[in-house]
């Protein structure tokens, strides 16, 4: 037994349903009890989707238990057929289900119904959500990918033809997929190569069957994606382009790699100016932005991204990186080595909570999850994966890969940090009433209180308004550890002089130093030496 | 277009329930299949509000985990009193194994959580079907931790609860451990229902005002300070789905007064009645007492009557306080009941309510979602009552609708939230109006 709290991932079967409700056509009968249909909530509120997910439930109740569950299936899977109509459809059990062993996939090959049935293998007690998407992904390929369907070479009758490829991995409820497929759409077509498909976002089951039409796929998720797209690749010898474009550098990378298997000239697409990123980085304003530390979590593959992006294109330190799902460890271990941070593989948000406060981070970049935690600890974040929020689905049009996404990337981690000539301006009116420590950072607003969301809330937790630790605490006698530090008054009144926002880091630097050099009292100097044995 | 309204009697606050008996001319629809609610584990978001010393530790999957995050926004401010132990792989292998694993979550997390005074521990679909038995469970670990730490159990799963039922198998599971009073005991008084802490103070008030003093509540602020109960004890219920308390509260003596449940003017004077008739209070006094606060009720219930006179409601089934609250809509509202759908229609506890809908009115129970959703459809209501799983698709058919959950969370009991309660079925509509978008 595991002991959670919150966690980073739902069952396998919620990520099938995440592929049923992104596709047309297709759905998915799920043996389960009645309260597994909460799920519905997360499409029609969190991602605020104007139809039901594609799913039925069986709804089975502890008296059906040993009698007529798998009547009760067959029974719901004829309903299926003849009210929704579905080109195919999904088979599988839900956590209980599972424990009663009605074996759907049997029940329902007896059946014999007319349309295509994917029976889906979710063990609830071993996998999860991520892995629940990929699995049923790869699944309905196998199953219904027309395997006489393939490339037609290049050079047809009517002259050449466009390159063709696939967007695999975008998924309903996905952090941002939405906009992400459009932008790489655009960014294909304007290399001159056509998309054949893009699943499971969007795709119906004649979209899946010719999936072998195109000349190489492209994961966009691979969390999501690569397991059908290795299956594509031995089928078809399709190859596949797993470079996540997220960030200048890695989309030009994308652009490169997606260009030399389709055959055509990357140079118009990698000309200066594609992004306005890389200027709004080396503007001078954007000098403050060097060394901020930064702390960064989420699912392996956006964390992996996202550190690249705040390392080489933003000028950050990246002190501390980390991903949820185990499967893709290796991506993260790689990465980590790359930053010299070690590499944080959990699930418990617990011990994410911990690593960001040892880290002692300026900025978190994580999920919403980090997105609390941060908000806790008085620290800026911005969130850069799934799980997502209501927040995550916003109105305009705000994707996080190709060129377009690294301006997103830009303005959404730039946001939560003080800007740079406010910085100064804080120090300079520190004593002015209206401009005081305790007011915050004009641009963030009621941010600054202690913001408050409700969305899908049902309700809120304890202190949902009153943060934990209030930013930067204005207090210098407030000391954590065993042996209580003593601030002489001399020490106490220059660290007021310090500007609010860093006072907290000032006053825990000092703090540790003094304890490691085994000082009881803090003294003007001891502050000075602090700040000398931490520069960088 | 509009229905008649129901016309109200004058000073119906005032009239104790003497209407025939139900003449409800259709028959209960009872349907089976596809249920859109939540399962008991649920109430756990608002029980753990309300009991301030307790810990509700989930024995199941990770579904059961997922659920309540999800039913909870991801709110992680602070670390809830609530948490799952999520069954693995090899939990599944032995049972003796599972117990074992159990001890030893208990034990981390009493440990980390030594403020802690009442344990729950709460039965999922995963764990009632690998027979893990919890209430030997909470025996082993009761004893272990005792005296600091009460463990209690019950269960939550969705085999065999929804939604509220989940709060009624969590008060059945403290009725036995409430303290004894003996047949000497003055008669007191006990309010059945978690209420948000404002509700119940204004009640206590209220009682108070009336000349009832020996009043608590089920469940109490702090599980340590369980109410007695004996022979003299009188039961109010709050809230109308409590079949298993209030079936608890019988079998140790308690009585149950028979009263309409305490929403809108009407309900609240019937309830807080059916106490003053109890405890003998003078019918004059009664009355004097509750004037002001059923005129400042009335007040506030005008403001919305316009708004919502003859706009037709359909209820989903959800909380199951969907009969007394189409009661208060239809007839201090004069809003016209379609279907009131309901998880399950405890006739015994809801006697005085049945009596007060109009009868033209279709009751249904259970629920088989698909169908119903086509008599939504159908009927084409002005307001839907329904989960969140069906508001937005509805929303997206041009049905408006009101989130079924609301009224959960919401403090809509007693006079002074009657308007608030009018309130929130008035806000869509309103909203619908507004907008030009």
């Amino acid at each position: 037994m595991q002991l959670a709290v919150w966690t980073y991932e739902g069952p396998p079967h919620v990520g099938a349903m995440r592929v049923a409700t992104a596709m047309d056509g297709i759905h998915y009968l799920l043996h389960a009890p009645q309260g597994d249909t909460y799920a519905d909530l997360l499409f029609t509120m969190i991602e605020r989707r104007g139809k039901r997910p594609p799913v039925t439930y069986t709804t089975f109740q502890a008296r059906d238990l040993g009698k007529d569950t798998s009547e009760l299936f067959q029974d719901a899977a004829h309903d299926v057929i003849s009210r929704f109509k579905p080109d195919a459809m999904l088979v599988g059990a839900s956590c209980t289900a599972e424990l009663i062993q009605d074996d759907p996939a049997g029940l329902i090959e007896k059946m014999g119904l007319p349309i295509p049935i994917v029976p889906l293998e979710l063990p609830s007690y071993q996998r999860k959500e991520s892995w629940g998407a990929a699995e049923t992904f790869y699944q309905i390929v196998r199953t219904l990918v027309d395997k006489n369907i393939t490339a037609e070479p290049q050079d047809g009758p009517n002259g050449k033809r466009r390159p063709l490829v696939n967007l695999l991995g975008p998924t309903a409820l996905g952090f941002r997929h939405r906009d992400d497929v459009v932008e790489i759409t655009r960014l294909l077509h304007s290399m001159g190569i056509n998309v054949n498909v893009t699943a499971p976002l969007g795709a119906n089951m004649a979209d899946i069957q010719r999936l072998g039409a195109a000349d190489f796929n492209i994961v966009l998720y691979p969390e999501t994606g690569e397991m059908a797209a290795d299956f594509l690749k031995r089928t078809f010898g399709q190859p596949k382009v797993t470079t996540v474009p997220i960030g200048v550098g890695a989309t030009q990378d994308f652009v490169r790699e997606v260009a030399e298997l389709a055959g055509v000239d990357a140079a118009p697409m990698l000309a200066q100016g594609r992004s306005r990123m890389g200027w709004w980085s080396r503007s001078v304003d954007s000098n403050y932005l060097t060394g901020k530390r930064v702390f960064i979590f989420g699912d392996a593959s956006h964390a992996v991204a996202a550190a690249r992006v705040a390392h080489e294109e933003m000028g950050f330190k990246v002190v501390g990186l980390g991903c949820y799902n185990r499967e893709y460890a290796r991506d993260i271990r790689a990465a980590a080595k790359l930053y010299g941070v070690e590499p944080l593989i959990t699930d418990d948000h617990l011990a994410v909570e911990k690593a960001i406060e040892d880290a002692n981070p300026e900025l978190v970049l994580g999920t919403q999850m980090e997105r609390h935690i941060a908000k806790r600890f008085g620290l800026g974040c911005s969130v850069i994966s799934a799980p997502v929020h209501v927040q995550d689905f916003p109105a305009r049009y705000s994707p996080h890969m190709g060129f377009e996404g690294a301006n997103v990337l830009f303005d959404e981690w730039v946001h939560p940090l003080v800007m740079g000539l406010e910085e100064h301006l804080l120090t300079m009116f520190r004593d002015d009433f209206e401009f005081h420590d305790g007011a915050g950072a004009s641009h963030l607003g009621a941010h600054s209180g202690g913001e408050k969301t409700k969305s899908t809330a049902l309700a809120s937790t304890e202190n949902d308004t009153a943060p934990i630790t209030a930013p930067t605490p204005d207090v210098a006698n407030e000391n954590i550890g065993e042996h209580p530090l003593m601030w002489s008054d001399d020490a106490s009144k220059e660290l007021k002089k310090i500007p609010f926002f860093v006072r907290g880091k000032a006053r825990r630097n000092t703090e540790s130093y003094a304890s490691e050099q085994g000082l009881e009292t803090i003294e003007l100097a001891t502050l000075y030496e602090a700040k000398a044995h931490y520069a960088r | 277009m509009n229905a008649p309204l129901t016309v109200k009697p004058k000073n119906s606050g005032d009239c104790a329930p003497v209407l025939k008996a139900p003449v409800l001319k259709a028959p209960v629809l009872k349907e089976r299949g596809q249920r859109e609610v939540f399962c008991g584990l649920t109430g756990i978001i608002w029980l753990h509000r309300k009991m301030q010393d307790a810990f509700f530790l989930v024995v199941g999957s990770r579904t059961c985990a997922h659920l309540l995050q999800s039913a909870a926004g991801v709110m992680i401010f602070a670390e809830p009193r609530f948490a799952t132990a999520i069954m693995e792989e090899r939990d599944l292998a032995g049972l003796a194994d599972a117990n074992e694993e159990l001890d030893r979550i208990a034990d981390q997390l009493l440990e980390r959580r030594p403020e802690i005074k009442s344990l729950f521990l709460v039965g999922s679909c995963p764990s009632e079907v690998i027979k893990l038995d919890l209430a030997k469970a909470a025996q082993r670990l009761g004893a272990k931790h005792a005296p600091q730490v009460r463990v209690l159990n019950y269960s939550g799963s969705g085999i065999e609860t929804t939604f509220t039922q989940g709060e009624d198998a969590c008060l059945a599971s403290l009725v036995p451990v409430m303290p004894k009073a003996d047949e000497h005991a003055a008669p007191n008084l006990l309010i059945v229902g978690s209420l948000p802490d404002i509700v119940e103070d204004q009640f206590m008030r209220i009682l108070g005002e009336l000349g009832i003093d020996n009043v608590a509540s089920l469940p109490a602020r702090a599980v340590a300070d369980l109410p007695p109960l004996g022979p003299n004890t009188r039961y109010l219920l709050a809230q109308p789905f409590l079949g298993d308390t209030g079936q608890a509260l019988d079998e140790r003596g308690a009585t149950r007064l028979s009263a309409l449940f305490p929403f809108g003017v009407e309900g609240t004077t019937n309830w807080l009645k059916a106490a003053a008739d109890a405890f003998g209070i003078d019918a004059a006094h009664v009355d004097a007492v509750l004037a002001p606060y059923q005129a400042r009720a009335e007040t506030a219930l005008a403001h919305q009557r316009e708004k919502l006179a003859g706009k037709s409601i359909f209820f989903m089934p959800d909380s199951q306080l969907e009969v007394p609250l189409a009661r208060f809509l239809s007839r201090e509202l004069g809003m016209v009941l379609t279907e009131v759908g309901t998880p399950y229609l405890h006739r015994n506890h809801l006697d005085q309510e049945l009596t007060h809908l109009p009868a033209n009115v279709q009751l249904s129970e259970g629920q088989n979602v698909d169908n119903q959703l086509d008599r939504v459809r159908a009927t084409k209501p002005d307001l839907t009552v329904c989960g969140l799983g069906l508001a937005n698709p509805l929303e997206a058919e041009g049905l408006s609708t009101k989130w079924a959950i609301e009224l959960v969370f919401s403090p809509i009991h007693g006079f002074d939230q009657a308007g608030d309660l009018a309130e929130l079925f008035a806000r869509p509509l309103r909203r619908r109006d507004v907008l030009r978008v």
